[in-house]
């Protein structure tokens, strides 16, 4: 919650064109694609995909290559030296370890609790719903990240300061998610399935873990990559909470190596290299997923 | 039992927002009134932090950079957006599917690691940028050292962040317009370029906004680009040139260990974001009845 990007509150704050009830054409152009947009698009990949190569290449090469004009442009053989220096410099494993509890749980517990009140927003009814859901939406305005100063003290009092659970429990709940579950869940669960089930014998936790859950699976699944990605690229509040080097996160690892060596960019690179790489293999297998999530929750609003 | 269960499905996210999220909001504004040192104490001081604040030439200076980065990575940015959405909106388009997904691939990237990687880019000595740029008598810019040319550094970061995500919004927004609208223009006579200013622009405008707004949201917090780049300093350069107002929110709280002072920071700069919302909100609401 503290570190939900902004970017995810995203489609609650607009109201985008919505989709009236007769079905209209989707306004895609049919003609015929001119050599100038695959070479603006082209250009794009290269920009987006350039930096990471970048990365890999300085972190390969010894830093006398990339040290002079005009540098090496192409990887060379020296991954496994500057990896291992990596490793022994700061205890990396550990906070890839730590940036995985953290990242996993909140995605777990974001889309378990995203479900649950996005299933009684949307299914349930109860006095006071529509003002309780009124105040969910108007927290994602609040910018919780200009209140890390009484957040700090918050935590100083619970005894939380240097643990993974100051990152993780603010993490666990979502207004954004919330309010995506439950435009998923009007649109997907009808009312006679619930009736049916109620007169069938199912509690309200049945029919949520049987037969509502499943039917949102795959949103909830994107709602958990982004909130899995989000938690663990994140740097202010992990940087003030976190103090001693075994509970770093791999954010705060990276900052370590460049702090120390910060005249020699290849240590912080290959670091910041090794630290994206689990995104780029969860990508790789995720990636449609998740642009079709953000388009999704681009207009679902 | 299952006349609680609604509440007890919610609960959880209220009592989360509440300590987590809701008691800190409220509890800067009292802190804001101190001047509170986590490790000396605590006395009441009223508005003096503010009356400071006010009269430090360091807020003004973070003030006019964020506000500088703000504009130079939000509008190149949304135009770019706008540009490659209206390419990838085409349904005989080749390699669709690689074109959207490589947009996300700066968005999974850490601002750490983008902000390793550009300081190196765009390095002074061996950056590639500069070696570019000397190709062409160029040159070199100290990109770290130079106001404007530092704050470029930091909005290129941003831009390279943002761009394909909001390209893929702006992407959804533009194929959720009916097809109707432009067949009717084209049967009135609007070319490509017409359709595109009179159809395309206005049937954006609620996105258009939203994304201006997140922008700004998003513009006002900036931190980590200038806090790595200016490391082990807090100050964003020797001359304080690419210090924004949450590094320097941070600096106060963390590096000088004034709480009451960098929460008098966080109040105003909330209070910015909040007056910029309903500016917003009142403009997109006389937008939306002028339609």
């Amino acid at each position: 919650m503290t570190q939900a990007p902004i970017s995810l509150a995203a489609p609650a704050l607009a109201s985008p064109p919505t989709n009236s009830p007769t079905k209209k054409r989707k306004n895609v152009f049919t003609g015929r694609v001119r050599w100038y947009t695959y070479f603006f698009l082209i250009l794009s990949v290269i920009v987006s995909v350039f930096p990471l190569y970048w990365m890999f290449v300085v972190s390969t090469n010894d830093s006398a290559a990339v040290s002079q004009m005009p540098p090496t442009v192409i990887p060379g053989g020296n991954f496994f030296t500057l990896a291992e220096q990596v490793f022994t410099t700061v205890p990396f494993v550990m906070s890839l370890v730590n940036s995985f509890i953290v990242a996993s749980t909140i995605a777990v517990a974001q889309m378990l609790l995203s479900t649950l009140a996005g299933f009684a927003f949307a299914k349930l009814e109860f006095r006071g719903k529509n003002a309780l859901f009124v105040f969910v939406i108007g927290t994602m305005m609040v910018p919780t990240q200009l209140s890390v100063i009484p957040l700090y003290l918050v935590m100083s009092n619970l005894g939380w300061i240097d643990s993974l659970q100051a990152l993780i429990v603010p993490g666990m709940a979502s207004a954004f998610g919330i309010f995506w579950m439950r435009q998923h869940f009007a649109g997907v669960l009808n009312n006679e399935l619930i009736q049916a089930a109620r007169i069938d014998g199912c509690s309200t936790w049945q029919i949520y873990w049987r037969i509502a859950f499943p039917l949102v699976r795959s949103a909830a699944f994107v709602l958990g990559l982004l909130a899995f990605v989000t938690a663990w690229n994140d740097f202010l509040w992990p940087l003030i909470v976190l103090q001693s080097p075994e509970n770093y996160t791999v954010q705060l690892a990276i900052k370590a190596l460049q702090s120390q060596y910060f005249v020699d960019y290849g240590l912080a690179m290959s670091g910041s290299f090794l630290a994206t790489i689990p995104l780029l293999i969860l990508f790789i297998f995720v990636g449609r997923k998740m642009v079709a999530g953000v388009m999704d929750g681009a207009f679902k609003g | 039992m299952d006349a609680a269960a609604p509440y007890a499905y919610i609960a959880p996210f209220f009592v989360i927002f509440a300590v987590f999220g809701l008691f800190p909001t409220l509890f800067t504004f009292y802190v804001a009134l101190f001047d509170w040192n986590p490790i000396g104490g605590q006395t009441f001081i009223g508005l003096k932090n503010f009356t400071d604040l006010f009269s430090d030439e360091r807020f003004w200076n973070a003030l006019r950079n964020t506000f500088s980065i703000w504009v130079l990575s939000t509008v190149p940015q949304l135009i770019l957006a706008l540009f490659l959405a209206q390419l990838l909106n085409n349904v005989r388009l080749k390699f669709a599917n690689l074109f959207r997904m490589s947009m996300l691939v700066p968005y999974i990237t850490s601002v750490v690691a983008t902000t390793i990687v550009f300081a190196s880019l765009f390095g002074r000595d061996y950056g590639l940028i500069n070696g570019a740029l000397g190709l062409f008598g160029v040159g070199p810019i100290d990109f770290k050292a130079d106001t404007l040319a530092s704050h470029i550094l930091v909005s290129t970061m941003v831009l390279w962040r943002w761009f394909g995500y909001n390209t893929l919004i702006y992407l959804a927004a533009l194929q959720a317009i009916p097809k109707d609208v432009y067949e009717a223009a084209a049967i009135d006579g609007a070319g490509g370029f017409k359709q595109f200013i009179f159809v395309t622009i206005p049937s954006l405008r609620p996105v258009i906004i939203f994304t201006v707004v997140v922008s700004t949201i998003g513009g006002l917090q900036v931190f980590t680009e200038p806090l790595l780049l200016s490391s082990p300093g807090l100050t964003g350069g020797a001359g304080r040139q690419y210090q924004t107002l949450t590094l320097f929110l941070y600096e106060q709280g963390f590096g000088n260990f004034q709480f009451g002072y960098g929460s008098a920071i966080g109040v105003t700069l909330f209070l910015l974001i909040v007056a910029f919302s309903v500016i917003n909100f009142l403009l997109s609401r006389r937008i939306s009845s002028d339609d």
